[in-house]
Order: structure tokens, then C-alpha cells, then sequence
């Protein structure tokens, strides 16, 4: 059941990948804190109850309702256009996106460790890379904002590979998971929402050497 | 005594936050400079000893502490001066200065702790702490700095956690689960080597943002520019200071294992590369400023090739990141006044600064000369050891590329500084230059006499606290 999440779980940066509107970003965010969710719940069966609890908590209030709500504040109230506005076409982001899953799959093949179940390095590799990739061929700060979101999703089941056995780490990845989205969402999106009319990174070169 | 100190520090920052009342800030301020001193001082006459479990007053956290506590005294002087010369209003002078607490207490705490996620959160903290003083001027141009700021360190931050992720799968044949530094390097001949490869590459990676070096280099190059200059000496100094800890203690329990030649060919690409970026940014950069945080990735990249090569270089390298913070600090806190006299930070627009502000011009002077390492430089000493590990290590093709490449710096650097010290402007208006106190530099006298001093004639203590923190790295 875990494996059909994390496969789910992949497919869902196959179609961000060629999601045209950040609408559709946002929600497949907010599925993928759902995944989530049931992932943690089938996974960490040996932690105590209250810090499962509070792990199930910050996958479904703040990763699949809060985040999400508050982008689409943010979209709403800056007047963003709907595009994702990629330098790059849908098509060639399939690709790439499919590469790149293909690759950590390879690599995966060779670990031989019995303590990792392999799906959940190829899953969090792939969202690492993906999300970069995003970042790296995204006009508009919100999808830079959202390849993060992506990376943090990945890290957090990276996270839950050995949730087991060391729980702090989980919990450590919550806190950079609030922590940084606060800083970066709460902050600094509604910020520059507030300086610039268009929140583009174009307008983000006037740092110079000279 | 870190309990006290943690609780003594945040309570004092958010109170710095509350209080729009000069006179209380700045006693709360001198409170804070008292905190700091006395956990110093403690953590010197305490050492090797642990609190808190987390926390251990180890050679290299006490050396760069006390490195710390030295440089926060004259920031917060220079800070004092820049606020009131810029008449701040309440509001943004307080969220200065509590930003300005939290972040030292941030980086003391993440010197002094023994556990890599310890560590890791302590360097968080100073993101967040940065990016408020980096916001300073709530400009679009500070927003920019902020804003690139922010998300490269998350996203470097982040990139630590996968490694720690990473290092916790490593120890899965070992049965331990304890990831404080002492424990894996107990266990670091049983780490499992592909996973450790991995999370040596995340965790260098992700500490590079504040260590300066390729490839993250560019988010501290852009918050030094936009923050405030009392506070870029600290963001330039010290802060880079906790990256080097953060790779450094990793590096420690990477070199007993197969891994350790593996780690030093990493280190010594992205060294390689951050030197060589340095150059090419140091010959093109205009914007004072920036110069500055340029030559601090070049010396953050000739440190790290200190590490990678090993022997003399440990013990080099450690000088010359102790010497560089107070170097670079107080050309950073000279900054403050040149600007004061052009209202300007290009190059372009300053010129014969010898006339308008003599002893400041002298420090710059004594400062260029510190910086590129030319004696009586106490750098000169640390590079000069530097040079020797790396021909000792037989990578004399390195070293003959690295000399060409610290040349050409010296000669970018030199053309800038001599213009700024000597060259006559054409169309300045002189009626508006302000008188500047010479007082206002003689902490950066004290500061760069006391590199020289240390350089040339080190102390038995440091010298002693320098190879402590060496120690587990002897082969």
C-alpha cells in the first residue's frame, strides 16, 4: 500500500511537470500532503501515538491546507497571471522529469542496504532533482516557491525511510518544513508581493558588481 | 552556564524587539556584550567539559568564540554609530538590534554544539536572524538581497537535512543511534561508505552557503552587500566561521575513514573553484562593497585547500580563518565611514580618501595589506603555511595556479584600494564631507594589530587551542 502512495506520489511531479496553471500547482501540492498523510500513517506503526499524531497533523493542516490556502491568497491578492510561464515547453519538462526519475532509479538499484526500503530514496531523489529543476526553468517567484514546496515533500518522506528508528528526525524535518515556509511564504512572498507589481524574476537583477 | 546564556539571550532579544527606548536598548545591549563575555570566559577556563548534553567547550568552539566575543564588541559600537548617523527610527533599529543578538547567540550556540542536527538548527537560526538585519533599509534593492538570500539558504539548509538523513542510514550497521559528532567518530570505521559519500556531499554543499565557497557562494555575496556594514563584518567574519565548523566536524570523522581522500578531492574543487570565481568577480566588481565579500570566498577557498592538503594545513587553516574574521571585519566596519564621506559605493565616485578622513584612510590602507597577505600581515604567515601543505602534498600545478590567480587578485584589489586611498576625484563637492572622529577607528587599528600579533608572534594558549582542535586529524 505504501509503494502504491510513493508511485502515486511520482506521478504527481509527472504531471506538474506539464501543468500549465499554478492553480493546478497548488492543488497537487495539497494531494501530495494527502499522500502524505496515509504514508506516514502506514509507515510509522513503531512511534509513540502523540508524536504520530502531531506528524499526521502537520502533513494534512499545514502541508495540504494551510500552504495551499495561503498560495492562493498570495496568487489572488498579487493579481499573478495563471501561467506557469516555464522557459522551457511542457513536453521537453516531461522528459526531463521522466530522466530524471529513470536515473534515481538506476542509482537506487545499486544500494545494497537491508535497513532502506529503496522506494523511498527514488522518491525523494526525484522530488530533490524535480523540484530543482522547476526552480531552475520557472519565470515566476511562486514557482520557484512551489519547486521548494516539492523539495521539502521529498525530503520529508526521505525522512519517514527512518522515522522508526530515529524520530527526532522527522520531527526535524517538521520544523525546517514550518520554519522555512513561514519564512519564505509568510514573509518574504507577501513582501515582494507588496514592492513589485508582477512577481517575476527579471525584476530580481538589480544586484550588479558595478 | 549555556542554559543561562540561551535564556539570558533570547530574553534579551525579545526585549530589544519590545523596547523603543534608546537609553534601554543600549543597556540592553551592553548586557548582552556582558552575557557573551562571561559565557567566554567560562566556556575557556570550563574547557572539554559538557552542558546540556548538546553543548561541549571544545578547542575550536572556544577559539572561534572567543574570536566572536571580540568582534561583537566593536560591531555593536559601529552599529550604535551607523543607526544614529542614518537617524533609524525606533522600530527598525529595534528589530536591528534583537536580529543583531539573536544572530550571534545563533552563532555561538552553533559553535559550541556537539551534534550535527544541533548544529544544523543553530544554523537555521541564523538565516532567519540575517535575512532581518539583510531587510534592513526595506528597500526593493534589500528586499532583492533578502529574498535571494533567504531562499538559497533554505534551500542549502535543506540540502544539510537530506545529509543528516543520509548519515543517520549510514549508521544503520553500526546499531548506534546517536549522531553527535564524538559517537560518529567512534563508529566511522563501520559507517556505511555509500551513504556516508552521499551525506558528506549534501551536508559540504548545504554549509558552502555560509561558508562562501562554490557553489553557493552568491547568497552571502548579495546579503553583504545590502546589510548594513556593521553587520556584514559579522555576516563576513563570523557567520563563515560557522560553516567552516559545520564542514570541519564532519570532515573530522570523514578522514578516519577510506572516504578521507575521496573528501579532500571534493574540498579541494570547490576550494579551487571559489578561488577562482573570487578572481574573476575581484577583477570585474565595482561596488566596494562586494569586493570585500569577494576576497572573503578567495580566502574561504585558500582555508578549505588548507584542509584538503592536509599535515601543516590543518593548523593553517585555522589560523587563518581566526585571522581573516578580524581582518575582514574591520575593513567592513571601515566601510561604513567611506561611505559616509561619498555617499556612494562604486569605485567610480571615491577617490582621495587620505584628505577627507586620514586615520580611516589608514585603515584601509593597513587593512588592503592584511588582507592580500603581504608582511607584516599575520595572513601572510597562515597562507605562507598554506602554500607549504599544498607543495608537501605534492600539488605543485595547484599551487602554481593558485599563485597566478592570488596575483591577479592582489593586482585587482591593489588598483581599487590605491584609488580610493590616493586618487584625486575631478567633480566632488567637498562642503559636504563630514568631520570623522579618528576614534571611530581605532577599533579597527586594535583589530588588525591584533592579526598581526597573533600571526607573528602567536601565544602559547592559542597556538596550544589551535592543535587541540586538530588533534583527532593527525596521521
Amino acid at each position: 500500500m505504501i509503494d502504491v502512495l510513493l508511485i502515486t506520489f511520482i506521478i504527481t511531479l509527472f504531471y506538474m511537470a506539464i501543468a500549465n496553471r499554478i492553480f493546478t500547482h497548488i492543488n497537487v501540492l495539497a494531494f501530495q500532503g494527502v499522500l502524505l498523510f496515509f504514508v506516514v500513517f502506514l509507515q510509522l506503526n513503531e512511534i509513540n501515538t502523540l508524536n504520530l499524531a502531531l506528524i499526521l497533523l502537520e502533513t494534512i493542516v499545514f502541508k495540504s491546507i494551510a500552504v495551499p490556502l495561503f498560495m492562493s491568497y498570495v496568487l489572488k491578492r498579487n493579481k499573478i497571471t495563471r501561467e506557469t510561464e516555464p522557459y522551457l515547453p511542457n513536453f521537453v519538462s516531461l522528459i526531463i522529469v521522466t530522466a530524471i526519475v529513470v536515473i534515481t532509479i538506476l542509482v537506487a538499484n545499486n544500494v545494497k542496504d537491508p535497513h532502506l526500503d529503496k522506494i523511498f530514496f527514488v522518491v525523494a531523489l526525484s522530488s530533490l532533482f524535480t523540484g530543482l529543476y522547476f526552480i531552475a526553468t520557472r519565470r515566476k517567484i511562486i514557482s520557484h516557491v512551489i519547486g521548494y514546496l516539492i523539495i521539502e515533500n521529498g525530503v520529508f518522506v526521505l525522512s519517514l525511510a527512518v522515522g522508526n528508528e530515529m524520530p527526532m528526525l522527522v520531527n526535524l524535518g517538521i520544523m525546517l518544513d514550518i520554519f522555512a515556509s513561514v519564512l519564505i511564504l509568510g514573509i518574504f512572498l507577501n513582501k515582494i508581493g507588496d514592492v513589485f507589481n508582477d512577481i517575476d524574476v527579471d525584476q530580481l537583477s538589480n544586484l550588479k558588481d558595478y | 552556564m549555556i542554559g543561562i546564556y540561551l535564556i539570558g539571550a533570547f530574553s534579551i532579544g525579545i526585549a530589544l524587539f519590545l523596547n523603543k527606548n534608546k537609553t534601554v536598548s543600549h543597556v540592553l545591549m551592553g548586557l548582552f556584550l556582558i552575557l557573551q563575555g562571561v559565557l567566554t570566559r567560562h566556556s575557556y577556563l570550563h574547557i572539554h567539559s559538557t552542558e546540556w548534553t548538546y553543548f561541549t567547550y571544545d578547542s575550536l568552539a572556544v577559539l572561534l568564540l572567543i574570536v566572536l566575543t571580540i568582534i561583537a564588541i566593536p560591531a555593536f559600537i559601529h552599529s550604535h554609530i551607523y543607526l544614529e548617523n542614518k537617524l533609524t527610527p525606533p522600530y527598525p533599529r529595534a528589530v536591528y538590534y534583537s536580529a543583531f543578538v539573536l544572530l550571534l547567540t545563533a552563532i555561538s550556540a552553533g559553535y559550541l554544539s556537539n551534534h550535527i542536527a544541533v548544529t544544523w538548527i543553530f544554523t537555521e537560526i541564523t538565516t532567519l536572524s540575517a535575512s532581518a538585519i539583510i531587510y534592513h533599509h526595506r528597500s526593493k534593492l534589500a528586499l532583492e538581497g533578502t529574498w535571494k538570500y533567504v531562499f538559497i539558504c533554505a534551500i542549502s539548509v535543506t540540502f544539510i537535512f537530506i545529509g543528516i538523513l543520509f548519515l543517520s542510514l549510514s549508521m544503520g550497521g553500526t546499531g548506534s543511534d546517536d549522531l553527535s559528532f564524538q559517537n560518529l567518530h567512534t563508529y566511522s570505521s563501520k559507517l556505511n561508505p555509500f551513504w556516508l559519500r552521499l551525506s558528506f556531499l549534501f551536508v559540504f554543499t548545504g554549509y558552502t552557503v555560509k561558508l562562501g565557497l562554490v557553489p553557493m557562494f552568491t547568497a552571502g555575496v548579495d546579503a553583504k552587500d545590502k546589510a548594513p556594514a556593521p553587520a556584514g563584518a559579522l555576516l563576513s567574519s563570523v557567520l563563515m566561521n560557522l560553516g567552516f565548523v559545520g564542514i570541519f566536524r564532519f570532515y573530522i570523522v570523514i578522514a578516519s575513514t577510506s572516504l578521507h581522500q575521496w573528501a579532500n578531492l571534493i574540498i579541494g574543487i570547490s576550494a579551487f573553484f571559489s578561488v577562482f570565481v573570487a578572481t574573476v568577480y575581484m577583477i570585474k566588481v565595482k561596488n566596494i562593497k562586494r569586493m570585500f565579500a569577494y576576497s572573503g570566498i578567495e580566502h574561504m577557498g585558500l582555508v578549505m585547500l588548507g584542509i584538503a592538503a592536509g599535515g601543516i594545513g590543518y593548523y593553517a587553516a585555522i589560523l587563518h580563518i581566526i585571522l581573516h574574521a578580524f581582518v575582514k571585519s574591520s575593513l567592513f566596519f571601515q566601510y561604513t565611514q567611506l561611505y559616509r564621506v561619498y555617499q556612494s559605493k562604486s569605485i567610480y565616485s571615491v577617490g582621495n580618501y587620505f584628505k577627507y578622513n586620514t586615520s580611516g584612510a589608514l585603515v584601509i590602507l593597513f587593512g588592503f595589506i592584511s588582507v592580500t597577505a603581504m608582511p607584516p600581515s599575520g595572513l601572510f604567515v597562515s597562507e605562507f603555511l598554506i602554500f607549504q601543505s599544498l607543495f608537501e602534498a605534492h600539488q605543485i600545478l595547484l599551487l602554481v595556479a593558485l599563485l597566478l590567480l592570488l596575483t591577479m587578485i592582489i593586482w585587482a584589489f591593489g588598483k581599487n584600494i590605491l584609488k580610493i586611498v590616493f586618487l584625486p576625484l575631478s567633480e566632488f563637492d567637498e562642503s559636504n564631507v563630514p568631520k570623522i572622529s579618528p576614534w571611530e577607528s581605532s577599533s579597527q587599528f586594535i583589530l588588525l594589530t591584533f592579526s598581526v600579533y597573533l600571526g607573528l608572534n602567536p601565544p602559547a594558549e592559542f597556538v596550544q587551542l589551535i592543535k587541540e582542535s586538530i588533534l583527532l586529524l593527525s596521521n
